[in-house]
C-alpha cells in the first residue's frame, strides 16, 4: 500500500514527475496524488522545488560564488537561537541555515555574484549582529555533490544491450 | 581428430538472445528493455572493498570453498533473511556466480542419462548445462493461467514423476513470478512422492514486491533432496563480480567442491572481498535498489493496463511478461526493435512455454522507460 512518504521519496528523487507519472509508480490515482501533494504542500511538509544545479558547468563568464561561514554567537537571556536565525535567514543571499552541535553554533550558505559581494554581505550584514561574536569564512572552490547528486558521474551503462 | 565441436556441445543451439543482441548491437540510441542485470553499480562500499583488497596484495587463490569470513556471512545472512540454516565449514561453498553452482550440481549430482526436469520459461543456462553433463531434459512448461507458477498439474503432466532432480528458479527469469508458501508446499510434496531432488535457483530471492521470498529447503523433509543457488549479482548488483554460492546437505556440497576444486579452484578472490563488505555494510543500498524496482514495477504493469497489454502482476525479480499482441511475439520483438528502438525479448528464448509473450525488463532508469512505454504503447495502438 503507497503512503504519503512514497511520494515524499519519489518528489524528494525527481520533483518534475509528473502527477500521472506518481500514480503510474504509486497505488494512488491521479486526483488521489494531487491531494496528497497539496497536503504536504499545505503542512509545510514540502516547501519548494528546486534543480540541483552545477553552476561550474554553466558555460557563461558570470561567476556563482559561494561560501560557507562559521558563526559563533553569544545568548542572553532575552536572545535564543531561534530569534538570532530569523535576522539572519531573512537575507535572500542566505541559502542556507543551520544550528549545528560543535565547536561553532551556526553553519551559514550564503551566494553571491562575486567574492567581493560575498564578503561585503558577510562584514555589512552577519558580522555586526550583535550576539554574533565570530565569523569563520569559507569560501567554495569546487562543488563535487549536491542535494545527493554527484558532479561529473561517469557512471555510464556498460551493459550489453541485450543479456539473458 | 580435428577440432569440431564434440557431439554434446554440436547439440545445444546458440543462445535464442544471441539474435536479438546482434540486431541490438547494430543500432544506436536503443533503449533497451532486454537487459537481464541491474542498472545500477555495485553499492560503492562494497567497490571500495574490492579497491582496498587489491591495495593490500590480496590476489591470491583462497580456500577450495571460499573465505571462511565469507561463508560465515552468508550463513548468518541466509538464516536471518530466509530461515536457511546452513553449516559454513561442510555446507556452502562459494562459486563464480549462481550459473557455477549449477553447472557443478548437474554434474557433480546427476549421472548421465539421469532426467532433470525443467520449469520453463527459465534462464537461458540449465537446458544447456544438462546437455553438458549429459544428463536428460523433462520439459516442465508452466502456463499463463497459472501466472507461471509451479504447480503439481503441471509436473504431472510433463512426466516429471519419472525424473531424478528439478530446477526451477522463483522469482523467475523470465516472467518476474514468486511462488508463495502454500505453492511450494505442493511443489515440495510432488517432490518427496516422486523422490526428486530440487535445485532451487533463489538468485532474484531479495527482489519480492508482494511476499516474502520462501525457500523450499525450508519446508518439512526438503532439506535434505535439496540444493539452494543465490548470489552477488542481482540484489547487490554485483554481476560482473561473478560472485555466488551453493547451500546444502554435506555429501553434495562436499561432491560439488570436488568438481570445483579441479576446475575453478576458487572463485575470484577480489569479488569475495567485496561480497564480505556487501554482507556487512550495504543492506541499505539492496533495500534502496528493491524500492526503486517496485516504483518501476508498478509504472509498467500500470502503463500496461492503460494500453490494453495483458499481463500478470508479475511479483519479483526485475521482469515483467506481458502477452504479445501479435501471434508471432519473434516477429514482435523484430518489428518494434527496428521501427521504435526498443529491445525487447520474445519469450520463447526463455524456452517453453514461453511462447506468445516478451519478456520486460525494468531494470532501466524510469525517464528511458516511461520514453519506452510511450514507444510501445504507439506501437500497438
Amino acid at each position: 500500500m503507497s503512503s504519503r512518504r512514497d511520494i515524499l521519496d519519489l518528489l524528494g528523487e525527481n520533483a518534475r514527475y509528473t502527477t500521472e507519472d506518481l500514480a503510474h509508480m504509486t497505488d494512488f490515482t491521479e486526483s488521489e496524488v494531487e491531494e496528497v501533494v497539496a497536503e504536504l504542500e499545505d503542512a509545510g511538509v514540502i516547501t519548494g522545488y528546486q534543480a540541483v544545479i552545477n553552476w561550474d558547468a554553466l558555460e557563461t563568464d558570470a561567476e556563482r560564488v559561494r561560501a560557507t561561514v562559521e558563526l559563533n554567537v553569544a545568548l542572553d537571556r532575552e536572545t535564543n537561537y531561534g530569534d538570532i536565525a530569523d535576522r539572519i535567514a531573512k537575507f535572500p543571499e542566505v541559502t542556507s541555515l543551520r544550528l549545528v552541535s560543535g565547536d561553532y553554533d551556526f553553519d551559514l550558505t550564503v551566494e553571491g555574484d562575486s567574492m567581493r559581494e560575498v564578503s561585503h554581505f558577510i562584514s555589512d550584514k552577519v558580522a555586526p549582529i550583535p550576539e554574533i561574536t565570530q565569523t569563520v569564512t569559507h569560501y567554495i572552490m569546487e562543488s563535487y555533490k549536491e542535494q545527493g547528486t554527484e558532479f561529473d558521474d561517469h557512471d555510464d551503462d556498460d551493459r550489453l544491450s541485450v543479456s539473458p | 581428430m580435428t577440432l569440431e565441436p564434440a557431439d554434446r556441445v554440436d547439440a545445444v543451439p546458440p543462445s535464442g538472445i544471441r539474435r536479438f543482441f546482434e540486431l541490438a548491437e547494430e543500432m544506436d540510441d536503443i533503449i533497451s528493455l532486454g537487459v537481464g542485470e541491474p542498472d545500477f553499480s555495485a553499492p560503492w562500499a562494497a567497490r571500495e572493498a574490492a579497491i582496498t583488497s587489491l591495495e593490500r596484495g590480496q590476489t591470491s587463490y583462497t580456500a577450495n570453498k571460499g573465505k571462511r569470513e565469507l561463508r560465515t556471512r552468508i550463513s548468518r545472512f541466509e538464516d536471518a533473511a530466509r530461515d536457511l540454516r546452513y553449516d559454513p565449514d561442510e555446507e556452502i561453498l562459494v562459486t563464480a556466480g549462481a550459473s557455477e553452482g549449477l553447472d557443478l550440481a548437474f554434474r557433480a549430482l546427476l549421472n548421465s542419462g539421469d532426467k532433470l526436469a525443467v520449469a520453463q520459461p527459465c534462464y537461458v543456462s540449465y537446458v544447456p548445462g544438462a546437455t553438458f553433463a549429459g544428463v536428460d531434459v523433462v520439459d516442465v512448461p508452466t502456463r499463463a493461467e497459472d501466472e507461471f507458477k509451479l504447480t503439481r498439474e503441471v509436473l504431472e503432466a510433463s512426466g516429471a514423476a519419472e525424473a531424478d532432480a528439478l530446477v526451477y528458479c522463483y522469482p523467475n527469469n523470465p516472467t518476474g513470478a514468486t511462488m508463495t508458501g502454500d505453492e511450494l508446499r505442493e511443489v515440495a510434496a510432488f517432490c518427496r512422492e516422486h523422490d526428486l531432488v530440487v535445485f532451487s535457483d533463489e538468485i532474484y530471492a531479495d527482489l519480492t514486491y508482494e511476499h516474502e521470498h520462501i525457500s523450499i529447503a525450508t519446508l518439512p523433509g526438503m532439506r535434505e533432496r535439496t540444493v539452494v543457488f543465490n548470489g552477488f549479482s542481482k540484489a547487490f548488483a554485483m554481476t560482473g563480480f561473478r560472485l555466488g554460492y551453493a547451500m546444502g546437505p554435506e555429501e553434495a556440497i562436499t561432491a560439488m567442491n570436488r568438481v570445483h576444486q579441479y576446475t575453478m579452484l576458487s572463485a575470484p578472490t577480489t569479488a569475495q572481498h567485496a561480497a564480505i563488505e556487501a554482507l556487512d555494510n550495504c543492506q541499505a543500498d539492496v533495500r534502496e535498489m528493491t524500492a526503486q524496482y517496485d516504483r518501476r514495477r508498478n509504472y509498467v504493469l500500470s502503463r500496461f493496463e492503460d494500453m490494453g497489454l495483458s499481463c500478470f502482476p508479475a511479483s519479483g525479480a526485475f521482469y515483467a511478461f506481458p502477452e504479445c499482441p501479435w501471434d508471432d511475439a519473434d516477429e514482435f520483438a523484430e518489428a518494434f526493435l527496428q521501427e521504435q528502438k526498443v529491445a525487447v525479448v520474445p519469450g520463447s528464448a526463455f524456452g517453453a512455454g514461453g511462447d506468445g509473450h516478451l519478456r520486460i525488463s525494468y531494470a532501466t532508469g524510469l525517464d528511458e522507460l516511461k520514453t519506452a512505454m510511450n514507444r510501445l504503447e504507439s506501437f500497438i495502438s
